[in-house]
């Protein structure tokens, strides 16, 4: 018996004899012998809740989280504030541990949830549709290169080297599969090269995918490139930081196609890499290609106003092989969570957020270029995130952090040619001038 | 608050907020300073404005809207919706998990590691594999993954003729959707009158163009796949791999191994076998796992161990690359390493058996009432084919909206898509006898009622926060985000 499985033995028995059945393992014999595992899980014995949160605090205790540190640490992820109310609503079972809402007259609390999330993210980037969200900012971008190529019947999607290295990989890994072409497009000073750029455009190119702010923190020029990617009858894709739009020129300003993005930073936990959610938002010239699930607005029978997951025919489990995606789900309680943050933050919230990140960002950059052991990697405008190069190995520098409890930034060299010694560092509103102060002094010594 | 049906931005009052913010400390510094005039925007953030108590009694009035495991009774065949254990939410939440940034160093993460290693290991012994991948995102992505490993391994013995994928006619519409996705052609194959795979059927489409074959076992009528080792020979005699579809999971755990079977690839869904919360319809997590001579093949990068440490293993030459962000959905497989914790290698199985007991007693209660296609022991759920005598000809879909107003979330309807009028019944582990009772009852009520008053079923449900919905509507007329009026 276990607290998880109510039924005792004797109900176990009166359910068998119902059924003219004399045990449970006759209900198996349907399963050939050969193939009955025939000895016992190698498992410990099942741990009471004591020694289950015994065991976690063994396991977390070989963590340093942000509880401990001080994060200077972005590249994908980012330590934004969490408002305390996110986690009382997005724990109610009611939300958690409901199935997606193929049942609309139970499911109305889902579903206008993200009928309202669509709003706000269409609102934030100044796109005209959104869909309810996919795994993730990667994968988001892959399911816009998708439409891309379904789109303009062209094969061959170009992407910034300042797009997220990670995003890249996903990217390659997708495109290969389906025999579409990625190429790459180098930068020049921290941002893409607008002359490679026109190189490397032709009459295959899909669209370009352009990460704003770029993966060094920087704003990158939309105006040229927005003109020669349409001039060419291409599609142009930005990846943006959902924070970032408190203040900077939004996708739709920009005259961008398809806005995509990881919608982490509203809100959600770092939790080590994820869940998170993709958000995707496009133009509405573009709704019938959009994958994943869409929440429309409708009546009930009584001319209620009601909601429902609609244009359900582009979707797998009606259109089976010819749909637009294999994509069945959608990160509902991340989107819940970032639906949350953005009522929450409100319009002066979110601009708030994102000036405090760009102001403290500055003068963190100003004040450890002001110890001369550092300069910018790049002198271009940039929001939230700087590169910096120095005299010292990143993992190394990384380790002296380490000691002052400071989480400190991302070694480049990881991802990038000749930028060893480089590293990208991330201030967020979270950061006050002290531990700015400290990081400083810190580096400064080292 | 009694019919509350307004949307946030219906409650927005200009100068209201909720947001709590230090005053920045950093002064002297201006944003048209930094930052360029054309770079900035010109427009306000069309967002809401509301108070703190605004934002809870909005969420949490909706959440009323709504129905979940919580709240009742779910028995959603294919979806295994058991109960969501509390302490592996508690878990999830603890900030010295929760709070770890995905680039740190992994000196710092090594608890992480170790949980993502044990998982690995744990989830690899359930199903007779050698080694998982935790990355793909869903089942969906699980499959993906999956059938990216299985063209990987052709192409690396130059076997590029192999473009082909079997999916029988019963599966779930995701098979089709991610072999499509993963730039293979599909061959569909028929099921026999039992829904089992039709081997003649089979042995007539092998070929030496099949890359594989994917196959749910229990299938999705709930019926073990007895030839399956039969099924395994004839792939692997035309040069094809197995892939496992771990949907049903839930009817075989410490009973029979995937691997035993012959399947070579496999995805299991966290989300339905080992208890973690659907989330309304995500986040969920879909591990892959795989044999020996496919594990060269996985999405980098793989968690290792070297002694007592662990890492990050991204030297992988052969690996398909990498399938999403990071490492995966790590909160999710934290629920599930907490769940298997508690359940033991007795408790899994005791979750199986009684799985599959629960689905034969309905069976058994239902089929005076219910069309039962196919009458054999059933797995962890059963397929029924509508009412019988359906003088008034109701649809099932009416007797789904009708059970909504007995409390009870419906079963799958309409699916597999081989069986007409299917209604779908999966009661999980975890629900007692008279739950089950109840629902039954519920169940032949209706039945009832589709001979004596057939008008209360078509027009169901009656006392739902809203009733039925004008679907046509919401796709003809689109609205899909709100507008000012």
């Amino acid at each position: 018996m276990h607290r998880y499985i109510p039924n005792t033995e004797a109900d176990s028995k009166n359910m068998l004899q119902s059924m003219n059945v004399e045990s449970i393992d006759d209900l198996f014999s349907v399963i050939p012998k050969e193939l009955i595992f025939n000895r016992e899980l190698d498992f410990e014995d099942a741990m009471s809740e004591i020694e289950i949160k015994k065991h976690f605090a063994e396991i977390g205790s070989k963590n340093k989280s942000i509880n401990e540190l001080t994060c200077f640490l972005g590249a994908g992820a980012y330590d934004h504030y969490i408002p305390s109310i996110i986690r009382h609503l997005a724990k109610r079972s009611e939300f958690y541990t409901a199935y997606t809402p193929y049942q609309p007259e139970i499911s109305q609390g889902t579903l206008q949830a993200i009928f309202e999330y669509q709003t706000m993210i269409c609102n934030l980037t100044d796109m005209d549709v959104s869909n309810a969200s996919v795994y993730d900012g990667a994968t988001a971008s892959v399911e816009a290169a998708l439409m891309a190529v379904d789109n303009t019947r062209r094969n061959t999607i170009l992407v910034s080297e300042t797009l997220s290295p990670e995003v890249r990989k996903v990217i390659k890994t997708y495109m290969g599969f389906r025999k579409i072409n990625v190429k790459e497009i180098k930068m020049a000073d921290g941002v893409i090269d607008i002359d490679i750029l026109k190189d490397a455009m032709d009459k295959d190119t899909a669209a370009l995918i352009l990460q704003n702010p770029n993966f060094f923190g920087i704003i990158e020029e939309f105006e040229e490139i927005e003109r020669l990617i349409h001039s060419n009858k291409s599609l142009l894709i930005s990846y943006v930081d959902p924070i970032s739009l408190g203040l900077l020129k939004t996708p739709g300003e920009l005259g961008v196609d398809i806005a995509v993005g990881d919608g982490q930073p509203l809100g959600n936990s770092l939790n080590y890499g994820g869940a998170y959610l993709g958000f995707m938002a496009a133009n509405s010239k573009l709704v019938r290609k959009m994958p994943g699930r869409i929440v429309g607005q409708s009546v009930d029978a009584d001319g209620k106003r009601a909601f429902v997951l609609t244009l359900q025919a582009r979707e797998q489990h009606i259109r089976r092989y010819k749909a637009t995606s294999n994509i069945c789900s959608n990160q509902a309680l991340n989107a819940l969570i970032a639906s949350i943050y953005m009522v929450t933050m409100g319009k002066k919230g979110i601009k708030e957020v994102a000036m405090q990140c760009a102001q403290k960002s500055h003068y963190a950059a100003d004040k450890i270029i002001e110890t001369g052991k550092y300069k910018l990697a790049f002198d271009k405008p940039f929001f939230k995130e700087f590169a910096l190069v120095g005299n010292n190995d990143v993992s190394d520098l990384n380790k002296e952090l380490l000691k002052h409890n400071i989480l400190g930034g991302y070694d480049l060299s990881k991802d990038y040619e000749n930028m060893d010694k480089n590293f990208l560092l991330c201030v967020t509103e979270k950061r006050t001038k002290k531990e700015i102060d400290e990081l400083s002094s810190a580096l400064e010594v080292l | 608050m009694k019919g509350y049906n307004k949307l946030i931005f219906e409650v927005s009052r200009e100068g209201r907020f909720a947001y709590s913010l230090p005053k920045s400390d950093i002064e002297g510094i201006s944003i048209e300073s930094i930052i360029p005039k054309e770079l900035l925007s010109d427009r306000e953030i069309d967002l809401p404005e509301v108070s703190e108590v605004d934002v809870i009694r909005h969420y949490t009035l909706l959440s009323n809207k709504n129905y979940g495991v919580d709240t009742g009774f779910y028995p959603l065949g294919s979806c295994t919706m058991k109960y969501n254990p509390k302490i592996n939410e508690d878990m999830s939440e603890l900030s010295s998990l929760s709070g770890i940034h995905p680039n740190q160093s992994e000196e710092t993460v090594q608890g992480a590691l170790r949980l993502m290693y044990e998982l690995d290991s744990m989830l690899s012994e359930i199903a007779g594999m050698e080694k998982m991948t935790l990355q793909p995102a869903a089942g969906a992505h699980g499959e993906l993954t999956g059938l990216m490993i299985i063209k990987a391994y052709h192409d690396k013995n130059k076997d590029f003729k192999r473009t082909k994928i079997i999916v029988p006619d019963s599966a779930h519409g995701t098979n089709p959707a991610t072999a499509a996705v993963a730039g293979f052609d599909i061959v569909e194959v028929k099921s026999d009158k039992m829904g089992a795979v039709d081997l003649e059927s089979l042995k007539s489409v092998l070929s030496d163009e099949i890359a594989g074959l994917m196959l749910t076992n229990p299938s999705t009528l709930g019926l073990f796949e007895s030839n399956i080792k039969k099924i395994a020979d004839l792939v692997h005699e035309a040069g094809g791999l197995l892939y496992y579809d771990g949907a049903n999971m839930n009817a075989i755990m410490g009973i029979s191994r995937p691997g035993d079977m012959g399947f070579d690839v496999m995805h299991y869904n966290l989300h339905k076998t080992f208890s973690t919360p659907h989330g309304g319809g995500g986040p969920g997590s879909g591990p892959v796992g795989v044999k020996k001579e496919l594990v060269e093949f996985l999405p980098v990068p793989t968690v290792e161990k070297n002694g007592d440490k662990y890492y990050l293993n991204y030297d992988k030459p052969n690996s398909i690359g990498k399938m999403k962000n990071f490492y995966g959905h790590f909160d999710v497989m934290i629920k599930s390493y907490a769940y298997i914790l508690s359940m033991g290698a007795k408790g899994l199985k005791e979750a199986s058996q009684k799985a599959v007991l629960n689905a034969n007693y309905m069976m058994n209660k239902l089929k005076d009432d219910y069309n039962l296609p196919i009458e054999q022991i059933c797995m962890h759920e059963f397929v029924l084919g509508g009412l019988k005598d359906n003088i008034h000809d109701i649809a099932t879909l009416d007797v789904a909206k009708r059970l909504l107003d007995y409390g009870y979330h419906p079963p799958t309807v309409y699916f597999p898509l081989i069986i007409d009028n299917a209604i779908m019944v999966e009661p999980t582990e975890t629900e007692s006898i008279e739950t089950l009772d109840g629902f039954i009852d519920a169940m032949i009520e209706i039945a009832k009622e589709a001979k004596e008053n057939p008008d209360i079923l078509k027009e169901a449900p009656h006392n739902t926060p809203v009733r039925r919905i004008d679907e046509v509507k919401a796709a003809r007329n689109l609205i899909l985000k709100w507008k000012k009026e």
